[in-house]
């Protein structure tokens, strides 16, 4: 199952205010970290909310966009991973690796998917990729 | 934190951690089960009392502290017992220098170890099912238990088939090393059959199935992906990636609502994983850069990005299929590589192109019982209007399926040729 990290934001990062050397170097190790243990889907900093902007829907499809910054930092988001993990408590374990000092907060967050894996493909393309399995096996052992 | 909550905690550091632990353990054991044990001895030990002190900030470093002092007093009683042993007028020159444990320097060089852990899980005196048992074991850090659900056998099976592996291992005096040399390629794709095949295994899964089963994909692709990230230089590992990664990411296309299967071609493209698609292209474009002659799994993948790059089933690029199914039938020369390049050529240059080289397996003898072949060889007879020949291909291919259902299509499209037949 998937889960994000969300990190929150904080007028440091409102700011957009660079990360230390120290801290780029923690933070990249921390991400290889996650590649090594096989659980990094994916995973992307985002720049302060003055570089984006709010679409808000009223009726009738009539929608306004209101240009960022905006106030409310600790509501914002200013990053996020997305873990390939087995457990709600698996992805917290990493969450709580991650080297944040004092004020940080991650936000944890299961991200929805069909949870059933579902049936084969039809029986001829399951077929003639099972057997194609076999043979390519079966001549990379012989 | 309730008991329960710590008791989830700590199955999510074990989850984490114990491959790390194990791998570590076995450099200075030099035996895998003894490591495996000394690891399960901490994780005991963390059971008795995380619920008391917390998890500790670090709990990897605390669980191989507390792992490797128990492997220290084993190590001191069995030094005492044979020092007992030479007072009694015993040889102590039996066990080599080879054989003394390697107390420093454990937490140095963990993917080193880890990946000496993968290699020993793989390695050829074991037969397929215990490599792929000891895999999810030790690597996957799954439950005897959790294994054997997944593979439909009773948990007392799969005991005794992972102790029995290990016992194999202590006794044929497997070293705990990565191969060197000509041997690592061989190696390596014996570690990657053993992945494909806990993937295939999952992918099999059916509805009905403990939900063991298809979690075995996703184990295969995280164990796929970490290795990639232990031996980065290796373009096959990449290419089992991609492929596994790029399979994957049609799972939720692959069935209707009433859980009947839905042909590749038909599926809606819109429910397939963008985010697995992404990774499996990069890490296919990871083993192409690698790679001078691509190798089976990356080639494999190179046909499934085909599919995953046409954004409609009608723009799938079937001469770049074609000519990759060429490529993977010098590679394998297998027929059944190359009934499926026939197939990706009839939708490439039109069903005759195909039927040509389809006639000629018909004498392959290895494809003289597998109903594919006339399966394939009536589709494209009755394309090219061929009615009375193609009934008489899918009437053999019914006779030749074990699968009911399938007998049922084919026989139907046999009554349908007959019908044309007559009338056209």
């Amino acid at each position: 199952m998937r889960y994000m990290m969300i990190v929150k934001s904080t007028p440091d990062s409102e700011k957009g205010a660079l990360p230390t050397t120290e801290e780029l170097t923690a933070m990249g190790k921390y991400n290889e970290e996650l590649v090594k243990a096989g659980v990094m889907l994916d995973g992307n900093g985002l720049a302060p909310s003055s570089q984006g902007a709010r679409v808000t829907f009223a009726s009738e499809g009539k929608t306004t966009v209101t240009d960022g910054p905006f106030a409310e930092s600790k509501e914002l988001i200013a990053g996020y991973w997305i873990l390939d993990v087995k457990s709600r408590e698996e992805a917290i374990e990493w969450a709580r690796r991650v080297p944040f000092g004092s004020g940080g907060v991650l936000e944890i967050r299961k991200v929805a998917e069909a949870e059933d894996f579902g049936d084969n493909f039809t029986p001829e393309l399951r077929e003639t990729e099972e057997a194609l399995n076999e043979e390519v096996a079966k001549r990379r052992q012989g | 934190m309730t008991v329960t909550d710590t008791r989830q905690a700590i199955d999510a550091v074990w989850r984490i951690e114990s491959a790390r632990l194990i791998a570590g353990l076995a450099r200075m054991v030099r035996d895998v089960g003894v490591a495996e044990e000394l690891a399960q001895d901490a994780l005991v030990a963390a059971l008795e009392q995380w619920p008391e002190s917390g998890v500790p900030d670090n709990p990897g470093a605390w669980l191989m502290a507390v792992a490797k002092r128990r492997a220290i007093d084993q190590f001191r009683r069995q030094e005492r017992l044979e020092r007992k042993v030479t007072e009694l007028g015993r040889d102590l020159e039996t066990s080599s220098a080879g054989d003394q444990p390697d107390l420093v320097d454990v937490d140095d060089d963990i993917g080193d170890d880890l990946l000496r852990l993968v290699f020993t899980a793989c390695h050829p005196v074991l037969s397929t099912e215990a490599k792929v048992a000891l895999t999810l074991r030790l690597l996957g850090g799954l439950t005897t238990d959790e294994i054997a659900r997944a593979f439909l056998v009773p948990e007392s099976t799969m005991a005794q088939r992972i102790v029995r592996a290990k016992r194999t291992l202590a006794k044929k005096k497997v070293p705990f090393e990565v191969p060197r040399g000509p041997e690592l390629a061989q190696r390596l794709s014996a570690v990657l059959e053993v992945l494909y095949l806990i993937f295939n295994e999952g992918y099999a899964a059916t509805a009905g199935d403990d939900l063991m089963r298809p979690e075995l994909c996703a184990e295969a692709q995280r164990l796929g992906r970490i290795v990639a990230a232990l031996s980065p230089g290796e373009p096959e590992v990449h290419g089992l990636v991609a492929l596994m990664e790029i399979q994957a990411s049609r799972a939720n296309a692959r069935v209707d609502t009433n859980g009947e299967p839905i042909l590749l071609l038909d599926q809606d493209r819109s429910r397939w994983d963008r985010l697995l698609i992404r990774r499996g292209l990069a890490a296919l474009a990871k083993a192409l850069e690698r790679s001078e002659s691509p190798g089976p799994y990356t080639v494999q993948a190179a046909i499934a990005a085909c599919h995953a790059r046409a954004a409609t089933a009608e723009e799938t690029d079937w001469a770049e299929i074609a000519r990759l199914y060429r490529e993977l039938a010098v590679l394998t020369g297998s027929p059944v590589v190359e009934l499926n390049r026939a197939v990706a050529v009839a939708m490439a240059s039109g069903p005759g192109a195909g039927l040509e080289l389809v006639d000629q397996l018909t004498e392959e003898p290895s494809l003289a019982r597998y109903h594919l072949l006339p399966s394939v060889r009536g589709d494209l007879l009755s394309k090219l209007g061929r009615h009375a020949e193609a009934r008489a291909e899918f009437e053999k291919a019914a006779e030749l399926t074990r699968n009911a259902r399938e007998r049922a299509i084919l026989l139907d499209r046999a009554a349908t040729c007959e019908a044309e037949g007559a009338t056209g």
